[in-house]
């Protein structure tokens, strides 16, 4: 284990620390970060990061394993493009948090910004999952291709709406688990709005058992709701929509 | 009933005719078939697209493919095509869709531009006989060099790639051409010592092997982006834009989404693969800089950073920004560049064309001391050597091949490779059809084409007196304008012929 002291530290500076450090050390604790993007950026199996402060945008960016925990709020584009791994937040997460996520998870202690899980896609064995306590922006799951999303809407001040509107616009894979009352305008009328079925239901008990190990809160309080689930209802959401010039359109 | 007829006329000479049935089993459209009653073949020309393949491949010379004499009335401003259009989406509801570069008229100014030649002074150099340097480094170049006392230098250089000719093979990727097209495509590169690009489909793993000269592209749909894929290419390319459809993103549809291609862009089976418009993570050019340095994090600020866009009206500025952003490489593709699949209305009437963007881009990073900092590469329409030479004195450092490369490989423009029937083994995934482009065979065409273009361009600049290319890169000096007005001329920054 190693400690590095990011303490008005120029991102790169940083960054080609915690690199060299990963070289060597399975475990890298940064303190003071104030900002720093890219902590993490590609980052292997095996290896982890305990990041003390606030990190800056793109942390995790193409993270392919290993485990980030931030004992602090993260900022936009957190697990950009992540490949695996894991990644726990204790408090809020800003915009786009795994943008075009393809495997791995991330846990978010509170909320999250706009554009949350924006083009999620799985592929094979891979299967990424967003779990985020609080509230999420709007346009969540927007062009969802894959994956789980699951929103526990926890402590929400007072009208305050678990989701932001336009949720998983374009979405046409995947599955968003919403946890409590929610007001259905909120949702794209492209999507299906279903009961989660049993297996559904195992998914999402994995997935708060887990979140209550990590911060904490009471499991069967959390679980004594009731939870939505949101589909795509096509995978080919614009099949109909084009005509082929040039070529005989009637062929 | 049906409100218009075929655009084309199958003429089968029947003297010479065999009924092979070669041109039945060739058209994957279905426009020929045999008769089961009498064994003769026939035509449906309906179906027809003109791509010219059962023409060549009759042994018989017997099939010839002519525009349908059956036309509506003459008019200037209803043309033909306008009146179809029209119908066509009476009859469907849907975005029109179409393949390759615009076929309109809008003036190319790669034909309005003469190159210089010397005589008398400054001689001529015959590239046969004398060395003549086509070699091209893309990526920043420092402004600076210092050295040690034994001559080392100091100065940390930023990363840079080289190439044997500024050519190219532009960003196609997997799913819209098929594996063979771009394997083709990767062999010529390696063998020209230049650049293949991925598109924004991935690298497929048989391709694994040209990785030294690919150029590894990210778009907003992140396809087959990984850590192990950045690292991979030489170059990495970000695409904001395309030339032919310029603020749109791309939509691969289900059916060409098979096994191989889903497991190179990393997706499901027969999903949509959905690009969106714009990068969710990119809103300013502040924006765009994480994006590049996220990217040169990631490869440890080994690779140079492309940034690819379309060209479209404040094309100087945004050219700038992307620079200062920390962008390496800027390209730029103009409005007449191909496409599998683009909006017809977008690709006919979006952008502008790439001689001026070239031309902007090029003063304004001048004027504003960054044009080191960057390589200009230029895409949308490259169609010969002269082309190039003159994109090259008009600043760029090197050119994208996108449709001539097609071509070498049998490409006919039929425009409609959005259906996925390329009858030429191109724009298809279906493997009856991949199987007729050889990629042992069709990758000499392609090298044959960027030998033959490379040489010329060592004629062209040998006849200006010029036996470096880095001597012809933004030398406006060497190129007049013909019929331009003063305006085009003051943007292309050339005198007119005969000043
Ligand atoms: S589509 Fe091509 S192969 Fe078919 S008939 Fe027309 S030219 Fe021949
Ligand atoms: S790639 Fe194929 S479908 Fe597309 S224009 Fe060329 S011949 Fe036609």
């Amino acid at each position: 284990m190693k400690v590095i002291d990011a303490k008005e530290t120029y991102f790169k500076t940083l960054n080609d620390m915690v690199f060299d450090a990963l070289e060597t050390e399975d475990e890298v604790i940064i303190a003071n970060v104030g900002g720093q993007r890219y902590i993490g950026t590609g980052m292997d199996a095996g290896k982890s990061i305990i990041v003390q402060g606030t990190p800056g945008n793109d942390m995790a960016c193409y993270m392919n394993g290993g485990r980030i925990t931030v004992k602090g709020n993260g900022q936009d584009a957190v697990g950009n493009t992540m490949n695996g791994g894991e990644i726990v937040i204790y408090g809020h997460s800003g915009d786009t948090v795994g943008y075009g996520m393809r495997d791995g998870r991330i846990f978010v202690q509170t909320n999250v910004g706009c554009r949350g899980g924006i083009h999620m896609k799985e592929f094979e064995n891979c299967r990424p999952k967003i779990v985020i306590g609080g509230r999420a922006g709007a346009y969540l799951g927007e062009y969802m291709a894959g994956g789980v999303i699951l929103l526990l809407g926890l402590n929400l001040k007072e009208g305050r709406e678990v989701i932001g509107h336009y949720c998983a616009t374009g979405m046409h894979g995947g599955v968003i688990y919403i946890r409590g009352e929610y007001s259905d305008d909120r949702i794209s009328p492209g999507v299906a709005v279903l009961e989660p079925n049993e297996d559904d239901m195992k998914e999402i008990s994995d997935l708060v058992r887990d979140y209550c190990k990590y911060f904490g809160s009471d499991y069967h309080e959390i679980m004594n709701e009731r939870f939505t689930k949101l589909a795509p209802t096509s995978a080919r959401p614009y099949k109909n929509l084009y005509a082929r010039n040039e070529a005989f359109p009637l062929s | 009933m049906r409100y218009f007829t075929s655009e084309f006329l199958i003429e089968r000479n029947k003297d010479r005719c065999i009924n092979c049935g070669v041109c039945a089993r060739q058209c994957s459209n279905e426009a020929h078939y045999i008769d089961l009653d009498t064994g003769e073949v026939k035509s449906d020309e309906t179906k027809c697209v003109d791509c010219q393949r059962c023409v060549c491949l009759c042994p018989t010379n017997a099939l010839m493919i002519i525009k349908n004499p059956n036309q509506t009335r003459d008019n200037a401003n209803w043309s033909q095509q306008a009146i179809r259009e029209v119908e066509m989406q009476a009859s469907t509801g849907g975005i029109l869709l179409s393949g390759m570069g615009t076929p309109k008229e809008y003036p190319v100014y790669w034909d309005k531009i003469l190159l210089n030649a010397s005589q008398v002074t400054n001689p001529s150099i015959d590239p046969l006989r004398e060395p003549m340097e086509t070699k091209t480094y893309l990526g920043a170049k420092p402004t600076q060099l210092e050295f040690d006392e034994e001559g080392n230098i100091l100065t940390k250089l930023p990363p840079t790639v080289e190439l044997d000719t500024p050519l190219m093979m532009s960003a196609m990727s997997f799913g819209s051409i098929s594996l063979n097209a771009q394997k083709s495509l990767a062999m010529a590169a390696k063998e020209c010592n230049t650049f293949f690009n991925t598109g924004e489909g991935g690298l497929h793993k048989e391709l694994d092997q040209y990785a030294d000269h690919a150029i590894v592209q990210v778009a907003s749909g992140r396809f087959g982006v990984s850590k192990d894929y950045l690292n991979k290419g030489q170059i990495i390319e970000i695409k904001i834009g395309q030339g032919a459809k310029p603020g749109i993103g791309g939509h691969l549809p289900g059916e060409k989404v098979n096994v191989e291609v889903s497991q190179t862009r990393m997706i499901p089976e027969h999903s949509d693969a959905i690009s969106p418009a714009p990068h969710h993570d990119i809103y300013s050019i502040e924006d765009l800089r994480q994006l590049i340095f996220s990217l040169k994090e990631v490869t440890r600020y080994k690779k140079p950073v492309a940034v690819k866009i379309a060209a479209v009206h404040n094309i100087a500025a945004i050219a700038s920004g992307s620079v200062r952003a920390g962008a390496d490489i800027i390209v730029i593709d103009g409005f007449r560049g191909g496409s599998g699949s683009t909006p017809t209305r977008l690709r006919d009437n979006v952008g502008i064309p790439i001689e001026l963007a070239l031309a902007a881009v090029d003063q304004r990073l001048r004027d504003e001391s960054i044009r080191q900092n960057c390589s200009i590469v230029i895409a949308g329409s490259v169609r010969n050597s002269a082309d190039v030479v003159k994109a090259i004195a008009l600043g760029a450092d090197a050119c994208y091949i996108g449709s001539s490369a097609l071509i070498a490989m049998g490409c006919h423009m039929c425009r409609t490779c959005m259906t996925g029937k390329c009858n030429w083994g191109i724009a298809t995934q279906n493997p009856e059809l991949t199987r007729r482009l050889n990629p042992e065979i069709q990758y000499k065409r392609v090298v044959n084409l960027l030998h033959a273009w490379n040489h010329e361009i060592q004629e062209m600049m040998g006849g200006m007196g010029i036996n470096a290319i880095e001597s012809l890169r933004g030398n406006r000096l060497m190129l007049r304008g013909i019929g331009l007005s003063e305006k085009e001329l003051e943007i292309l920054g050339i005198k007119h012929a005969g000043e």
